[in-house]
């Protein structure tokens, strides 16, 4: 448990960076965990096939939260190919905390993952195995 | 300072827990989420082990001997079930997966046959989706429409809404006798009587309340009674529907299949009588004999003792949980209006983290929206954590939730 929320996660949950909204994205989508009533809204300025601006709004638990932040710090300045290249296992790797073994908390951490592919996609939803 | 507890040896009902024994995260389990599922004494675990060990058989079709024995054994625990709630005769209690699949029986039989278009389904706002969706299903097939029932600051129905959502085109008023997440006790009696006065059914969703307080089917006045044995120490998959003879009687049948026939022809068939009517197929046998060893376990230390000792330890959780900074409470202050689930939402902390800090104490407790979208909506949270007491809990318990808290708000400061 411990783990989980090492002082990277906390401030993050804390302070997260990119935190709003954009007038006149390219892309809006917001996505909902059912089991808990999380949710993660991910605004992108696109221009010229790059993401020049991104913010995310919702709430939810620290875990959500911090992973949203610290996605969207990541995708700034990426291409809209690299974003939708963007693998769960890269984001994991980012947050870096121990949850194979909690599949709930996955669901938290990945929620931000979901929000992007599913408005970068253009499609209603996404399923974790397709992240 | 904890209180004594003064009902029963609480310290000899939790060596009858055979899974209490155990460290979780190198700490004593407190499992303080019965609510949602109880856990099981040493007496169910081995009826349920003797069933499958000496006499497994499928019922009402073997006139062999280990059938015979087995059907014996599942028609005893129908009796005892019927006897716990007050039932007229076992006749009237029909076995089912959970309260989920007893209030589907309910709204897709009965109101099947009865639901026309125009007539109204009165719920309130603080039901379990099971006890929304199915109404729903059925609304939308028959073009009956649906009705809620409001609640006041401390999450207590409204009564005085009765007077214009209580219509005689309403058919159903559906209502937990007891919240899953405010712990609210409501007032069935009377509000069964207004609803029969314009020709309503009542159908209660007895999930919290039949494992925690004596409850009687007469002196509730209801017509339908839905409850789950895996919530008060039987097995998961078998739960029940008590109904009304003369309404169970008059409803077709909601699943088809072996079982619940007279006679099948190519192109139509009779139905069995009631209960088996609506029992089709291999029902959850063992499950529904040790749903009768938990009844029998129940019954032993007494409803209305078990009932005592969660108000004691409700009391002491009431006390030390709202005593605690950036704490608040949801559902009725007075404890005579409610039972021993205490649903809270801490200031800057999320449910989720604050139930992944307290299972790192050993704590288990339910943090979410508890099945009850609607409710939280009303509420405006997205979700809270959940405490929920039974016979095996002991103050000390309340304590290391408390100080699970304390540990989580200085985390998140």
């Amino acid at each position: 448990m411990d783990d989980m929320y090492r002082e990277q996660i906390l401030e993050h949950a804390r302070h997260p960076h990119n935190f709003g909204t954009i007038e006149g994205a390219s892309v809006s989508h917001e996505e909902h965990n059912p089991l808990c009533g999380d949710r993660v809204r991910i605004d992108l300025l696109i221009e010229d096939g790059v993401i020049t601006n991104v913010r995310f709004s919702g709430r939810g638990c620290a875990i959500s939260q911090a992973s949203a932040s610290m996605l969207t710090d990541e995708l700034r300045g990426m291409s809209v190919e690299q974003a939708r290249a963007y693998r769960k296992d890269d984001l994991l790797a980012l947050i870096g905390i121990p949850l194979s073994k909690n599949p709930t908390r996955l669901k938290c951490a990945l929620l931000s993952l979901k929000t992007l592919k599913a408005g970068l996609y253009g499609v209603g939803q996404v399923s974790d195995d397709e992240l | 300072m904890a209180p004594t507890l003064t009902q029963f040896d609480v310290l000899a009902i939790r060596r009858e827990f055979p899974i209490l024994q155990q460290e979780v995260n190198g700490k004593p389990l407190a499992f303080l989420d019965s609510g949602a599922s109880s856990q099981k004494p040493r007496q169910v675990l081995d009826c349920l082990e003797d069933y499958y060990r000496r006499y497994n058989a499928n019922v009402h079709r073997g006139v062999y001997r280990l059938s015979e024995e087995a059907t014996f054994a599942y028609e005893r625990a129908r009796g005892k079930v019927a006897s716990f709630i007050g039932a007229a005769s076992p006749r009237e209690v029909v076995f089912t997966r959970n309260t989920t699949e007893a209030l589907n029986l309910v709204a897709n039989a009965w109101g099947g046959a009865n639901l026309r278009p125009g007539d109204r389904i009165l719920l309130t706002l603080m039901e379990h989706h099971s006890n929304i969706v199915p109404w729903q299903l059925i609304a939308r097939r028959t073009g009956a429409v649906i009705d809620y029932l409001g609640l006041d600051g401390e999450g207590r129905l409204v009564l005085d809404e009765l007077d214009t959502r209580l219509t005689d085109r309403t058919r159903v008023v559906a209502l937990a006798h007891q919240s899953n997440v405010l712990g609210t006790i409501n007032p069935v009696r009377q509000i069964a009587e207004r609803a029969h006065a314009v020709g309503a059914i009542v159908v209660v969703d007895g999930a919290q309340s039949v494992p925690h307080m004596p409850v009687n089917v007469q002196a509730l006045g209801c017509d339908f009674l839905a409850f789950s044995g895996h919530k008060m120490c039987a097995p998961t998959g078998i739960g029940a529907l008590w109904g009304r003879r003369e309404l169970l009687d008059a409803m077709p049948p909601f699943l088809g299949g072996g079982s619940m026939i007279k006679v099948v022809e190519l192109d139509q068939s009779s139905f069995a009588d009631v209960p088996a009517r609506f029992e089709a197929g291999t029902p959850a046998i063992g499950e529904a004999i040790a749903f009768g060893a938990a009844v029998d376990y129940l019954s032993a230390i007494g409803m209305e003792a078990i009932q005592r000792h969660e108000h004691e330890l409700l009391a002491y959780a009431l006390e030390r949980l709202g005593a605690v900074d950036g704490l608040t409470i949801v559902g009725p202050r007075d404890t005579r209006e409610r039972g021993a689930a205490v649903s809270f939402a801490l200031e800057g902390v999320h449910p989720h983290d604050l139930a992944a800090v307290l299972d790192g104490e050993g704590v288990a407790v339910r943090a979410g929206h508890h099945c009850t979208q609607p409710l939280h909506r009303h509420l405006d949270v997205p979700a809270t954590t959940r405490a929920s007491f039974y016979i095996y809990n002991i103050p000390e318990e309340v304590d290391r939730l408390v100080a699970g808290i304390e540990k989580a708000r200085r985390m998140f400061r």
